[in-house]
């Protein structure tokens, strides 16, 4: 903050102190570090960490893996920070991954063209996605309980499809979903171009039209955005679509690495990745901003501590615990009041 | 005395059970009470006025230690006192009922009454015990109810009863009833009063919050009434008229602004741009016909509840009519929700500023071009330089005084708060603009600004219909004054006929 935004509202009346303007910028800075504290550590840790070869014509390494392993978390967690911007929450993303692997198993076992059955297995995300929007801002059902429904109900609808045309082997051969999980074009995996394909496309319709705004605006203050004439049951239903749509892409890849329809177990827990996600990249449960490249930043920040810990040959034991307590530092570094205590009891602690 | 001269406080009887002298209590950019006294005697009914953000509420949490004053003496019986908690203040016996009955709807009565001052039996509630406490406790009101019942199987009006008996103790000196009617029928505050004269009459000090001037005059001893964070008077019940109170309520001495505006009243102008025929929604106001014609300001006046925000509201599809019929000259009959009416022209500035007005989160920029951008639809998002220049032009043209217009809004004072939803609405162009209390909250120098601007306004064209609890601002501003009282629209007056004594006498009910 410059000495220059500091000047009174009025003669005799001090503005009211606060943070000054977070600027994007700024809101990528937290995740940005935690994740070269990350990296530095696992350097450290494990000799040869950062090295990077070519196989078979593609890069290989454990920075690439990261990236490799981080794209159907971020795709989720993009989606998940719209839907979060609203004031809401989708906790159905992983039952829409289970969805989508179900209808791409089925219908190539039906003998569909492939790039078709892309296009039936997004459109099934969308329509789950249709779903949630309509309870959440037709019914005006809480999101929390809304979205519960479909989480709890669709890996059970993925069994169900499975069933439909036998069951008894869901898995399938593919080239082209193949190619997107593990295809590579100038060395570098096919994902990633899906992935910075769908980034941008998201980041046009969110800050490129006016829905981000209204999105934001419906969030932070859903009466007052109501009463300046935005439609906010439309905003918060196309939310939910677009978080849908996000799940689907990241259901795709995940079925894709398998190539079998697992709805058991495919995308486990993705939702709450996603939302840690998006609180690591600063955004608020309680709605409003939403900050799509922190966010990316923030699913990196996930994936290169579960790389990081597993390649630093600790028992994987102790994985999630220290997992659990990093995040929990970098929450407390992002946050104004976390970071002033923090320095505080620092500077107590040497008597 | 109409003229909102103020009465002298009559010679209390006796020394003040409890006393406030200098009360005040600060917020950033808001002065909600200043030098505000207060003496509340045993055995009296003491009522506090004053409209919507006039302090009742931070009166109220600083007599109950909710809040802590910035400034002020508290005396209890003489003795100087400081309550940091509201169990200071409890054990000091200073006990209220607020607003929202704070009940749990789903316990017994017995559990409600008893919550938190539960007596235990090794650690355990004692049911047998907490079940005497209730009896006691409902005794003391005279009440019989079944203490296994949940409170929310009794009406309202029971309800409040089990709140009076739960903050009542046998050492209670001072109880507080935050507008304890609002929900209340005639017969079930008929008996509520029964129940307060009680009280009284045992010798503890009542304060009763309300905005019914009627119940004032039926119940209370003294009135106080407070206006804009400051005390305007305090007086015996029967040494003040209805209309007497009504000017100390709203009532403002004309600032020189106003003044030079109260002489350049004029001819109301143009053609019809919205009629209401009938309309009106059961429980909320009463069917009315209203035209409202272009480069004319409509104001709407009339006591807290008397319909002034709901009509406003109606006009704009924030409440839904269920019947009549509402239209608009430019686009035949207008939509029904805010979205329709403001693509249709009409934009609204909401009553309440934090709720229903900003986006706190959101920068200046960004909620002065929402209801633009919210009208020319979400594809069509106006460009960032475009973004700038009107929000720019709105913070020059309106004074809102910031450095920059990305700073968040909610770090603005009130005055440049009301001054951005303000320019919200007017970068929207509207023909019609409905303001709600536009000057609530705002310092003197705002609110000279911003009735300047509603008369600019209104002579390019704008048709403008104010509501607002200041008399002096709607005679200072209108061109035509429609009065409510009740819920119902009682009356219109134009040109000339537009005084303080007029509106007065007709919220009064005194002029037919």
């Amino acid at each position: 903050m410059t000495e220059a935004r500091n000047i009174p509202d009025r003669p005799g009346r001090v503005a009211p102190p606060g943070p000054a303007v977070r600027h994007a910028a700024g809101q990528v800075l937290w995740p940005i570090l935690a994740l070269a504290a990350i990296l530095a550590v696992a350097g450290i840790v494990s000799p040869g960490f950062y090295d990077i070869r070519i196989v078979e014509g593609r890069l290989f390494g454990n920075l690439i893996d990261i990236l490799y392993r981080a794209v159907p978390t971020a795709m989720v967690a993009l989606g998940m920070a719209v839907v979060i911007g609203t004031r809401g929450v989708d906790l159905s993303v992983g039952a829409i991954a289970a969805i989508v692997g179900a209808i791409i198993a089925w219908r190539i076992q039906a003998g569909d063209p492939h790039g078709l059955v892309l296009v039936w297995a997004l459109a099934a995300a969308a329509l789950c996605g249709v779903w949630n929007g309509a309870l959440v801002a037709g019914l005006g059902i809480q999101p929390i309980v809304a979205t519960l429904i479909l989480m709890v109900s669709g890996r059970g609808i993925g069994m169900l499809i499975n069933l439909i045309y036998g069951g008894t082997d869901p898995s399938f051969q593919s080239p082209f979903l193949q190619g997107m999980s593990t295809g590579s074009l100038v060395y570098i995996p096919l994902r990633l171009y899906l992935f910075a394909a769908l980034f941008v496309v998201l980041w046009l319709v969110i800050r490129r039209t006016a829905l981000g705004l209204f999105v934001e605006a419906t969030g932070a203050n859903a009466a007052a955005s109501r009463l300046a004439g935005i439609n906010a049951r439309a905003v918060i239903f196309v939310a939910y679509v677009i978080c849908g749509v996000m799940a689907g892409w990241a259901g795709v890849i995940l079925t894709a690495d398998t190539h079998t329809s697992d709805p058991v177990s495919i995308a486990q827990y993705i939702e709450l990745d996603a939302i840690l996600a998006m609180v690591i990249g600063g955004g608020s449960l309680a709605g409003g901003r939403i900050h799509l490249g922190a966010t990316v930043i923030a699913a990196l920040v996930i994936q290169a501590l579960t790389t990081s810990i597993l390649i630093s040959g600790l028992p994987p034991e102790y994985n999630l615990i220290i997992k659990a307590l990093v995040v929990l530092f970098v929450l407390v570094l992002q946050s104004d009041k976390g970071r002033r205590d923090l320095m505080a009891s620092l500077r107590r602690t040497p008597r | 005395m109409t003229q909102g001269a103020v009465p002298h406080d009559p010679a209390p009887q006796g020394e003040a059970l409890s006393s406030r002298r200098g009360i005040r209590k600060a917020y950033p950019g808001v002065v909600a009470l200043d030098a505000v006294d207060l003496d509340l005697h045993a055995g009296e009914v003491h009522a506090l006025l004053g409209e919507n953000g006039a302090g009742k509420s931070s009166l109220v949490k600083v007599l109950t230690g909710a809040l802590v004053q910035d400034a002020g003496e508290t005396r209890m019986a003489g003795r100087p006192v400081r309550f940091r908690t509201t169990a200071d203040a409890q054990a000091a016996g200073i006990s209220a009922v607020y607003q929202e009955v704070n009940l749990i709807p789903a316990m017994s009565v017995t559990q409600n009454l008893t919550l938190g001052k539960t007596g235990n039996r090794f650690g355990l509630i004692s049911w047998r015990r907490a079940r005497a406490e209730a009896q006691v406790k409902l005794a003391r009101l005279g009440l019989t109810l079944d203490l296994d019942r949940a409170v929310d199987s009794y009406s309202v009006a029971v309800r409040q009863l089990v709140a009076i008996a739960r903050a009542l103790d046998d050492d209670t000196r001072v109880l507080v009833l935050d507008e304890p009617t609002a929900s209340l029928d005639a017969g079930e505050t008929a008996a509520l009063f029964g129940v307060i004269r009680g009280l009284r009459d045992r010798g503890i000090a009542i304060v009763f919050i309300t905005h019914f001037v009627n119940q004032v005059f039926e119940i209370s001893d003294r009135i106080t009434v407070l206006r804009n964070g400051r005390k305007v008077g305090t007086s015996p019940t029967a040494d003040m008229t209805r209309q007497a109170l009504i000017a100390l309520m709203i009532g403002r001495d004309l600032g020189e602004v106003e003044a030079a505006f109260a002489d350049r009243r004029r001819a109301a102008g143009g053609d019809v741009v919205l009629s209401a025929r009938g309309v009106g929604c059961a429980r909320v106001l009463a069917p009315f016909d209203l035209d409202l014609r272009a480069g004319e300001a409509v104001g709407l006046s009339g006591l807290l509840g008397s319909g002034r925000t709901e009509l406003a509201k109606l006009v704009f599809g924030a409440i839904r009519p269920d019947c009549g019929t509402l239209s608009l000259a430019a686009g035949g009959s207008a939509g029904t929700s805010p979205g329709a009416l403001l693509r249709a022209g009409i934009a609204i500035c909401p009553e309440d500023r934090k709720a229903e007005g900003l986006v706190g989160e959101l920068s200046i920029r960004e909620n002065i071009v929402l209801s633009m951008q919210a009208k020319r639809g979400w594809l069509a998002q106006a460009p960032r330089a475009d973004q700038a220049r009107i929000a720019d032009e709105m913070i020059r043209a309106l004074a809102i005084a910031t450095p920059d217009a990305d700073k968040p809004v909610r770090q603005l004072s009130g005055g440049n708060q009301q001054k951005v939803v303000l320019a919200r609405a007017l970068a929207s162009s509207p023909r019609i603009l409905i303001l709600d209390e536009p000057t609530r909250g705002i310092d003197v120098g705002a609110h000279a600004e911003i009735l300047t601007l509603i008369r600019k306004l209104c002579a390019e064209g704008l048709a403008l219909l104010v509501a607002s609890s200041e008399i002096d601002e709607v005679v200072a501003t209108s061109d035509r004054v429609v009065v409510l009282r009740d819920r119902r629209m009682v009356g219109e007056i134009t040109g000339a006929d537009i005084t303080r004594e007029r509106i007065v006498d007709m919220i009064a009910g005194t002029d037919d």
